[in-house]
């Protein structure tokens, strides 16, 4: 498996921290699924302290910790939430989100370059949500990033990859960076899809913390990926338009 | 004076960033701006608050 600056996961599966019907089901969604990293966020913090005791929990749960700058719009605002996850989490990892469209939670990808080229100069590891665009791809490679994340679909959407043929591009035009399909995951199928592809990673956090069963499909996922790793190691054939006999001909007892 | 702290206009005795964390106690695990930039954590003693300041304290939050 590709190495994330420098770091090796333990599985390829990412999962996010939100809308999980329950403290105590996200940690069991964690622990059951062997998830090696876990997206955060930063948000005001509350009467009581809410944030500390999420802290200590993804704290003890020993996975490593990617925070977000999910809700950004503009450089300005990425790159200071950034430096202040970098002081609370005590990682230089970041999830760079800038957000360009209100409906589709697609990433402004102009200002996702520029929010990048100023993180990495300060010496965060970026981890870019992107689109499957080749150019801005090469951008963000140059911007000084190693990693690179584009959407399947759009955020929480559950749509699987809506663009497969320019996501087997990507992974054909960057072979050695590692690519980590982020967003639009809704079922165990879309995270193999992903893998099968050759992609190193799989991000995703409604499709599981949504479901009726979270612990039961962050499994399923996490089978999933491995099932479409495998795969895609094994050298798939090629798909074909008509048939071939799978059972010999030869030999064939003549009986009509 | 009156500053306005995540959002709500809050009346405060402290004079500085580190005064209004223990004032208002904030746990320690937070981050912190004012007017829209970051003051990272050892700066926070010497950073004196003025009537009108918007200051954000952030702390770690679920994400995807």
């Amino acid at each position: 498996m590709k190495r994330f600056y420098g770091t090796e996961l333990p599985n390829p599966l990412m999962l996010g921290t939100a809308q999980y019907p329950s403290p105590a089901i996200l940690e069991r969604t964690f622990r059951e699924s062997g998830a090696g990293v876990a997206t955060v966020s930063l948000r005001r913090e509350g009467a009581g302290g809410a944030g500390q005791t999420f802290w200590a929990m993804i704290r003890d749960l020993g996975v490593q910790v990617l925070p977000n700058t999910a809700g950004c719009h503009t450089v300005k605002e990425a790159v200071t939430t950034a430096h202040m996850a970098r002081e609370v989490f005590g990682t230089p990892w970041i999830k760079l989100e800038v957000i360009g469209h209100t409906d589709s939670l697609q990433p402004d990808v102009f200002q996702l370059v520029e929010a990048a080229r100023i993180l990495t100069g300060e010496g965060f590891q970026v981890f870019p949500y992107t689109t499957e665009d080749l150019v801005v791809g090469e951008r963000l490679l140059a911007a000084g990033c190693e990693v690179l994340m584009p959407w399947g679909a759009p955020i929480g959407s559950g749509r699987g990859l809506s663009n497969e043929y320019a996501l087997r591009a990507m992974r054909a035009e960057f072979p050695d960076v590692p690519l980590v399909v982020d967003a639009g995951i809704g079922l165990p199928s879309h995270a193999a899809h992903a893998m099968e592809l050759g992609y190193d990673a799989v991000l995703l956090n409604t499709a599981v913390a949504r479901a009726g069963d979270p612990v039961a499909m962050a499994r399923a996922m996490a089978l999933a990926v491995e099932a479409g790793q495998l795969a895609h190691r094994a050298d798939p054939i090629e798909p074909r338009d008509m048939a071939t006999p799978s059972t010999p001909v030869i030999g064939k007892a003549f009986l009509s | 004076m009156k500053i306005v702290l995540n959002g709500e206009t809050t009346e405060i005795r402290a004079e500085t960033l580190s005064d209004l964390l223990a004032e208002c106690e904030f746990p320690g695990r937070v981050a912190t701006a004012v007017n829209e930039e970051f003051v990272p954590a050892p700066l926070r003693n010497g950073h004196r608050l003025k009537d009108g300041d918007r200051v954000e304290v952030l702390a770690p939050m679920q994400g995807g």
